[in-house]
């Protein structure tokens, strides 16, 4: 073929063939670590077959704990991020549209994301306690700051075209922010929420890996005592599992409440 | 025909300087502009053209003088002075129709307004859509229209919160030559029907000269008016796309251009131009120098 668009620069793929290389993706990770476990030539305490890791999930279930730690690991995720979006999105929207409220925050919040939020476990502990409110507390301040400087970024982006005429249509200040710059930002800001999700979940694991006894995280952390590594290989697949789904949720709520951006 | 029409816009001692920049971007404007006038701003580049239709949109504060539309001094911008932008002033979340009825849905517009007058607006709408060839695509989204469609939502969405002057900057700026010459014939019939007051921005002489009333033309450095040029045509509604290669026309478009290009700087580019080129004559000149290959 002269010019095959598969291969050329930014080329056109159809959906299921696209989807069929996915899966061949996936398939050879898979293969590569059974074969890799199979060979014998790796100490299986180091690295477990895919079939020790699917009957320790099975045995997970069957004990009737797995529900009960995904579902309280995903409480925790949804709480603080929710805190932090609660926080976040409201405070984004009058950085990105009011200069004195951007000279007030920005700075502050640009020095605050640099602050490690995993160092702030023991303060954490200390100020909040070891219940849910650590949890919450930890994931909120891995997710708080960098969503607040993001949507700020976001509301920043809508043409001033848009704003402009709402004003020569008469439109006042409240009614340019809600009606227009708002709605214009919201695609970008729901993209900036699915991007900080998944950090939500980077900092569950941390939080249960410290302080907690129930949990996914925590099943990992006692996992490790007893040297159980294909239950830390279950762990770490679900948490990966969880986050896809949900950021798959994230893009769906995408195409079904913004047609217009995937029109053609 | 009324003979002496009132002044809607009356520009006086407007002047704008930028912080940080020596020389003002508009200096000592004096301009009106009357009730159902059209009337066309142009010049070169960096002649404030944009700025003093921002300032009558009340979008810039004026750093000297005033704007007053019917004798009141402008403070902002408000709906009776709508504005047309280049592009991207559409919202992209709302289909045609919604975009264009976007005015109804502020307290501007809904404030002590009467069952009537919503139902007079819904029809507005419909017939706004009618006037500018939208019906049929009156549920797509913008991003699925064409230049020119973009625009003329644009425009009807201006009209229909029912301005007292239409502010155009440089409305068919990104429009291709043809869609250009198709959006000409449609803003006279709209000015037919709508009898509306009209300031328009333009860097395209020709259709300043085509649409307009008055042509004015703006200098650069500071940007000042240079002159103001009437125009003398037929009536909109008589006016047809021919008309633009009649003598009568060319003639008067170039008294508009050579002002621009006596303001611009452009004329001593063009006489630099002109003496290299007469030159480099000179050098191929084969009694002065042959040179192998040029005879």
């Amino acid at each position: 073929m002269a010019a095959d668009p598969l291969w050329s620069i930014r080329g056109t793929l159809g959906g299921a063939r696209y989807l069929a290389i996915a899966g061949v993706g996936f398939a050879s990770l898979l293969g590569g670590w059974w074969l890799l476990a199979g060979s014998g030539l790796v100490d299986p305490v180091f690295l477990p077959t895919p079939t020790a890791v699917a009957r320790r999930l099975l045995g997970w279930y069957a004990d009737g704990s797995l529900f009960a730690d995904i579902k309280i690991s995903i409480g925790r995720v949804l709480g603080g991020f929710g805190l932090a979006v609660l926080m976040a999105v409201p405070l984004g929207i009058y950085i990105g549209s009011f200069r004195p409220v951007q000279a007030f925050f920005e700075p502050l919040m640009e020095f605050a994301r640099y602050l490690p939020a995993v160092a702030f476990v023991p303060l954490v502990l200390l100020w909040v306690g070891i219940g849910e409110g650590a949890k919450i507390t930890l994931i909120w301040i891995g997710t708080f700051f960098q969503m607040v400087l993001m949507v700020s970024d976001n509301i920043r982006q809508v043409p001033m075209a848009q704003i402009e005429a709402a004003q020569t249509l008469g439109a006042n200040r409240g009614e340019v922010v809600s009606l227009v710059v708002f709605k214009s930002a919201l695609p970008g800001i729901v993209d900036t929420l699915r991007v900080t999700l998944g950090w939500a979940w980077t900092y569950l694991v941390v939080a249960e890996l410290v302080a907690a006894n129930s949990g996914i995280g925590y099943a990992i952390l006692r996992a490790q005592r007893f040297l159980q590594t294909d239950k830390i290989f279950v762990g770490i697949l679900l948490i990966g599992l969880l986050g896809l789904l949900m950021d798959q949720g994230f893009r769906l709520l995408h195409r079904r409440a913004f047609p217009w951006l995937h029109l053609r | 025909m009324n003979p002496a029409p009132a002044t809607c816009i009356r520009i006086e001692r407007l002047g704008k300087t930028y912080r940080g920049q020596p020389t003002p971007a508009l200096q000592a404007i004096d301009l009106a502009v009357a009730e159902g006038e059209f009337v066309a701003l142009v010049g070169a580049s960096g002649c404030g053209k944009s700025t003093l239709l921002r300032l009558i949109a009340g979008l810039e504060a004026p750093s000297e003088g005033q704007v007053c539309l019917d004798g009141r001094p402008v403070t902002g911008p408000g709906c009776d002075r709508a504005v047309v932008f280049q592009d991207y002033s559409l919202y992209p979340w709302l289909n045609v129709l919604e975009n264009v009825r976007f005015c109804r849905s502020l307290r501007a517009h809904t404030r002590d307004a009467s069952e009537s007058e919503v139902n007079s607006a819904v029809e507005r709408a419909y017939a706004l859509l009618e006037l500018m060839g939208l019906d049929e695509v009156r549920t797509r989204y913008p991003n699925q229209l064409s230049g020119g469609m973009r625009q003329r939502v644009a425009i009807a969405r201006a009209l229909m919160a029912q301005p007292r002057v239409l502010l155009m900057d440089e409305p068919f700026g990104a429009l291709d030559a043809q869609t250009r010459e198709v959006m000409h014939e449609l803003i006279l019939r709209l000015f037919e029907i709508e009898r509306s007051t009209i300031v328009f921005v333009t860097h395209d002489v020709e259709e300043a000269v085509y649409l307009a009333d008055r042509v004015v033309v703006l200098a650069p450095q500071p940007g000042r008016i240079d002159s103001i040029h009437p125009v003398a045509l037929p009536p909109p509604g008589a006016r047809h796309p021919d008309l633009k290669l009649a003598a009568d026309f060319l003639h008067q478009k170039k008294i508009v251009l050579d002002r621009i290009r006596a303001t611009s700087g452009v004329q001593r580019d063009l006489d630099k131009l002109s003496r290299l080129a007469e030159l480099s004559r000179r050098d191929r000149r084969p009694d002065t120098k042959p040179t192998a290959g040029n005879h």
